[in-house]
């Protein structure tokens, strides 16, 4: 709502206040303020100049030009090519040396040879919006009132001098869609008093409304319903000083009569509609819902396919209106409408909401209806337009009202105690402090002792109970007023859940392991949520989606640390190691709502770290992943085994180098590289990756660290080499030996790994480094031989082997 | 010559020897030589039996003397000789310092996980619950039980995704606010809870609106909780995170689930409250939404409100972390570009 503050000065004193300190205090206590301007800012040297003559240019099909007075001892020639430009008009011009709309500078120049000194605007020119310009920008210059003195600025006389506060209103507060709201509100921050001006109706006494039309409305869709009629209009432009407040407001001048309505919308915030009383074609005005598919051309000229829950204006047969949104094209007030058949209502809010969400169809009306209207002055609104009707175009005012669902208006009553209000704000007020705010705000109270009665008008609406009373009192008061303390009462301790604890741990090991945390989004689509998921389960997918690319609700995060890669590799960054922690969803068959589960995934591509002229580089793979991996569990300290077997199973990942992780023999996720045809779809290198359920290892039995003796005996080392087949694995070789190495083998260590011509094709050659200690003793060699002999002897006899 | 003169004579060859002596190796070979057991001082000192008894005790003291004499000499040459092949290891160990370290191989939280343990931080130390709850939620928890029923016009605020008519992304983390007060046991002591995670809205992407954002809701209900706890609460969130000087203000707003309603400012932590491009020249910048727990809300989980009240806010880490390191454009914090995500690891 764009408030002009000399509008505002006739109901409230404010034209002692600086703008910018008004708006500060509105928005302090009552609601948000966008923009504090005037229409002129920006704009320099525009004046009003008298057009003492005009020749066509020479050169030119539509070029003028013209000898104009701007107040100078001499006229300045312009060239101008609007179409409307004649001799003896006021009109805005830009001097040499002027700024107009958008910082355009304007300069004294040569049109086709001929000397121009300036510019003759249209007001789109000087920064009038279509959406508010009277005359569309093709239909030439605007004309000022012949009473305009030349060289003066030409802002005074189009209302851009004035100063303009654009509010931001909450949907609690409606009653400030109206500059009578608005006084009511300033009028109580500041502690001043709001005079208001109410119509004092003229009407025909020998014609009376029921000779035109009788009304008809359900309850539950408008309550109430009213109707005058205005006989003998002349319609046509209004008068400047309505113009301007329209404009100012954001509204577009049209003609006297619909301006009219729109003048009382802003003042009181009624939304009005006229209609052609003419093109009516009736005499009796229904109000209904629509029937499912009925049709109406609104004003836009948009042909509108109704529904049932749509109210509906209509002639007693066809509707008219859409009610409370938009008028229909085929009554649409003309410069040839004589009688106008007037309407203030108040339609039912739910409907409007539906009927404009559904339309796109956010009018000043609707807007309104959808946020509550005052009861109080439905019909002080209808009278106040139908005067200005009659007195703008000339008509008369048919006699009484065509009404349905009459009101009664009452105040709104709560009680509440001063205790109350201190409890709740943490205020020491006084009963006299309270009533001061009370009575700043225009509501009534009778209060014994602390209790308060207050009568709130129908005005505000939006007070009903206690918290609303509290909310008028705090702001009123002011924030800034309010104590500033900590809760007391009882202490409680604040400690994250194991849950809440082993995640952000979870998150801290990767982290120090060297993974940067990444955030991804979970929405995604449906075939990247499915792809890399552990389990099988159903999509969960939104109704409405924005976009084709986040559909369906994530079950997996490796697909979003791929999207991840994906992004710093088009953007050449070719190391990335990132790890997630989120929840995917994962929905079973016959639930429509899906289980969130708690993941841990990681991805690493490139160099893990780069070479230095101290180190070789590091390079992403599968073992450095798995590595990451064992020193995530260790550190978990889980109390169960850890198994990877080689798995085929993932569609998206390589088949011979993914394995999945077991623990205990439940599957808690994979590790992997993923599939070269994946790696090509999404344009990256090689790229290893790991999904684990995080859930699992947060619910699995952990070790209780227990201390363990260190012997102070000396270790014993024996290294063992053998060359076995390919097939063979690390994991069979080293459960042989610990099988086999009785109580004293400690350790057993792979050093090396070797594949080559030395070995032959189809062979591998490892070398296990194997640790004896003992608690008691200092072990002799036969202590060690006897063991090392074994796992040698089984080695050969399980595996083949050929011992080096 | 006698046994005297050939002492005197041993001890200045030795001395002289043991002077011209370049390494640590012929230093000793002279020790041995001069002192062992078949060295020419011992061979003299054989000769002492041919001497009378009177005379044998000087002489003995007498190549007694020189012999430790020499022994001395030879530890001050091996000290000297130690302290010279010291210096020149050193010198020959000498390395560049100016060379690079090597670098430490670490990864950072996410900048807005950073925001948000900072909150959890904060209010952990305050007595409060962190608590989680679903990202898919019922239209119930989050919007009916915060008092915004169905064709209420607040729900315009908030675009939302649904699933179905039951089911949408939460818009909020407020739902946990609802779901925690319906289960909270009073007998207990007060409820203080924050709840951290994220959300969703039905908004196209660009610099300043991302359909997934995070949120941090916190809520206290007590008997006796006022607006100037509310105030005093948020006053240590807006330093904790903007930095000990800063101050906060209250503006009136609204929201279903509370009132009074506020919308908090900070004062600017670029000029401190001057005026400039960050504060849009007003020296505050809007940073949460918070008031008191609506009645409605109370009573629909259950909680009465003439005994019980408090207060609820809910403050977004992505503006947060937007305003505090100047990002300006919220798609940043979901693209997990390693060069953004590496620039956040100041500690602490």
């Amino acid at each position: 709502m764009k408030v002009s503050t000399k509008w505002l000065n006739e109901y409230v004193k404010v034209d002692d206040l600086d703008p910018l300190a008004l708006a500060e205090k509105i928005e302090r206590t009552a609601v948000e303020v966008d923009d504090t301007y005037k229409m002129q800012d920006g704009l320099k040297k525009i004046v009003v100049g008298h057009v003492l003559e005009t020749k066509d240019h020479p050169d030119s099909d539509h070029l003028h030009i013209c000898q104009v007075d701007v107040g100078e001892s001499e006229p300045y020639q312009i060239v101008c090519g609007a179409p409307n430009v004649a001799a003896g008009q006021k009109v805005i011009v830009a001097l040499p040396n002027s700024r107009i709309a958008n910082n355009v500078k304007i300069k004294k120049s040569k049109m086709r040879g001929v000397v121009s000194q300036g510019m003759i605007c249209a007001l789109q020119e000087i920064g009038f919006n279509d959406s508010i310009a009277p005359n569309k920008y093709e239909d030439g210059i605007y004309i000022l009132p012949a009473d305009a003195v030349p060289g003066e600025p030409v802002y005074p006389y189009l209302g851009m001098d004035e100063d303009i506060i654009d509010v931001d209103i909450t949907p609690n507060r409606g009653d400030m869609l109206s500059m009578r709201g608005v006084a009511h509100e300033v009028a109580a921050i500041y502690n001043r008093e709001v005079t208001l001006k109410h119509p004092e109706i003229t009407e025909d006494a020998n014609d009376s409304v029921e000779n035109y039309v009788s009304v008809k409305a359900p309850a539950e869709l408008v309550s109430p319903y009213m109707m005058r009629i205005i006989k003998n209009v002349e319609v046509k432009a209004s008068p400047l000083w309505l113009q301007k407040r329209l404009w100012n407001a954001g509204i577009r001048p049209i003609n006297n009569v619909v301006d009219a309505t729109n003048y009382i919308l802003l003042d009181y915030g009624q939304p009005l509609h006229a209609f052609d009383y003419a093109k009516l074609a009736s005499k009796q005005v229904v109000v209904r819902l629509a029937k499912e598919g009925e049709k109406l051309v609104t004003l836009d000229g948009e042909e509108r396919t109704l529904k049932a829950d749509d109210i509906v204006v209509t002639n007693g047969d066809v509707p008219v209106a859409l009610a409370g949104t938009m008028g229909g094209l085929a009554t649409e007030i003309t410069d040839k409408t004589t009688t106008v058949a007037l309407e203030s209502a108040v339609f039912n809010g739910h409907n409007i909401r539906k009927t404009s969400r559904r339309e796109n169809l956010h009018s000043e009306a609707s807007m309104r209806f959808e946020r509550g209207i005052n009861q109080a002055t439905v019909q002080e609104a209808l009278d106040a337009c139908a005067e200005l009707i009659a007195s703008l175009g000339e008509g008369q005012i048919v006699a009484g009202v065509a009404q349905a669902n009459e009101r009664q208006i009452t105040d709104t009553k709560v009680t509440i105690t001063l205790a109350r209000i201190n409890k709740v704000l943490g205020t020491s007020l006084s009963a006299t402090d309270v009533e001061a705010i009370f009575k700043r705000l225009g509501f009534k109270i009778s209060n014994q002792a602390d209790t308060f009665e207050v009568s709130v008008p129908a005005r505000r609406w939006d007070i009903a109970i206690e918290a609303d009373l509290i909310e008028e009192v705090a702001r009123i008061y002011g924030y800034d007023n309010l104590p500033t303390t900590l809760p007391m009462g009882p202490t409680t301790p604040g400690h994250y859940t194991y849950q809440q604890k082993m995640i952000r741990e979870a998150r801290h090991l990767l982290e120090a392991a060297g993974l940067n945390q990444a955030i991804s989004y979970g929405l995604t689509t449906e075939e990247k949520a499915r792809r890399f998921a552990m389990e099988p389960a159903e999509v969960t997918s939104l109704a409405f989606p924005m976009t084709s690319d986040r559909t369906t609700a994530r079950m997996n995060l490796i697909s979003g640390l791929l999207d991840d890669v994906a992004y710093n590799s088009a953007h050449k960054v070719e190391n990335v190691a990132l790890y997630e922690q989120g929840r995917v969803f994962l929905r079973d068959k016959d639930n429509d709502r899906p289980r969130e589960v708690e993941h841990l995934a990681g991805a690493i591509t490139g160099l893990f770290r780069q070479s230095t002229w101290h180190d070789d580089k590091l390079a992403a793979g599968f073992y450095l992943l798995k590595g990451v991996l064992d020193y995530l569990f260790n550190a978990m300290a889980l109390s169960g085994r850890i198994e990877y077997k080689a798995s085929a199973q993932h569609e998206a990942m390589h088949p011979g180098r993914t394995a999945d992780i077991y623990l205990d023999d439940d599957f808690i996720g994979y590790v992997g590289e993923i599939h070269p045809s994946v790696v090509k779809e999404y344009k990256i290198k090689r790229t290893y990756v790991f999904e684990l359920d995080l859930q699992k290892l947060i619910d699995a039995p952990k070790k209780d660290v227990i201390y363990t003796p260190i012997s102070k005996y000396p270790t014993v080392s024996r290294d063992i080499a053998l060359v076995v087949p390919n097939e063979v694995t690390n994991q069979q070789i080293v459960d042989c030996i610990r099988q086999n190495g009785g109580a004293n083998l400690q350790k057993v260590e792979l050093f090396d790994l070797y594949q080559g011509e030395n070995i032959g094709a189809g062979f591998k050659s490892l070398a296990y480094s194997l640790t004896f200690s003992n608690l008691n003793q200092t072990l002799t060699d036969e202590d060690v031989n006897r063991p090392v002999d074994k796992i040698v002897a089984k080695l050969k006899e399980e595996f083949n082997a050929l011992m080096r | 010559m006698n046994l005297r003169e050939k002492l005197e004579e041993l001890k200045e060859r030795g001395l002289k020897e043991i002077n011209q002596a370049q390494d640590l190796k012929s230093v000793n070979d002279i020790r041995v030589t001069l002192l062992g057991k078949k060295g020419p001082i011992t061979e003299v000192l054989r000769g002492m039996r041919d001497l009378s008894a009177e005379e044998r005790p000087k002489v003995g003291s007498f190549a007694n003397a020189i012999k430790n004499e020499l022994a001395k000499t030879i530890a001050a040459k091996v000290d000297e000789l130690e302290v010279e092949r010291m210096a020149k290891k050193l010198e020959a160990e000498t390395i560049d310092v100016t060379l690079p370290g090597v670098p430490v191989k670490e990864g950072q939280p996410h900048v807005l996980m950073q925001v948000i343990d900072e909150i959890e931080k904060l209010f952990l130390g305050m007595g409060f619950q962190v608590v989680d709850g679903p990202e898919i939620e019922e239209d119930h928890y989050n919007f009916e039980m915060l008092n915004l029923p169905q064709d209420h016009p607040a729900r315009d605020m908030q675009d939302t995704f649904y699933i179905n008519k039951r089911l949408l992304m939460r818009t909020q983390t407020s739902p946990v606010q609802a779901r925690t007060m319906e289960k909270h046991d009073f007998s207990k002591g007060p409820l203080k809870m924050i709840s951290p995670g994220k959300v969703y809205r039905r908004d196209t992407d660009d610099a300043t609106h991302s359909h997934q954002f995070h949120q941090v809701e916190g809520l206290v209900i007590d008997k006796n909780i006022t607006m100037a706890d509310l105030k005093g609460t948020l006053a240590l969130v807006a330093k904790t995170i903007f930095g000990e000087n800063r101050e906060i203000r209250l503006r009136p707003s609204y929201f279903p689930f509370t009132e009074p309603s506020v919308e908090v400012d900070v004062s600017c932590f670029k000029c401190g409250g001057q005026g400039c491009s960050v504060c849009k020249q007003s020296g505050w910048i809007e940073v949460l939404g918070a008031g008191m727990v609506h009645p409605n809300v109370l009573t629909m989980a259950g909680i009465d409100p003439k005994v019980y009240g408090g207060f609820a806010f809910g403050l977004g880490p992505d503006r947060f972390a937007m305003l505090k390191y100047g990002v300006d454009d919220i798609r940043e914090f979901y693209l997990n570009d390693v060069r953004f995500l590496s620039q956040f690891s100041k500690k602490g």
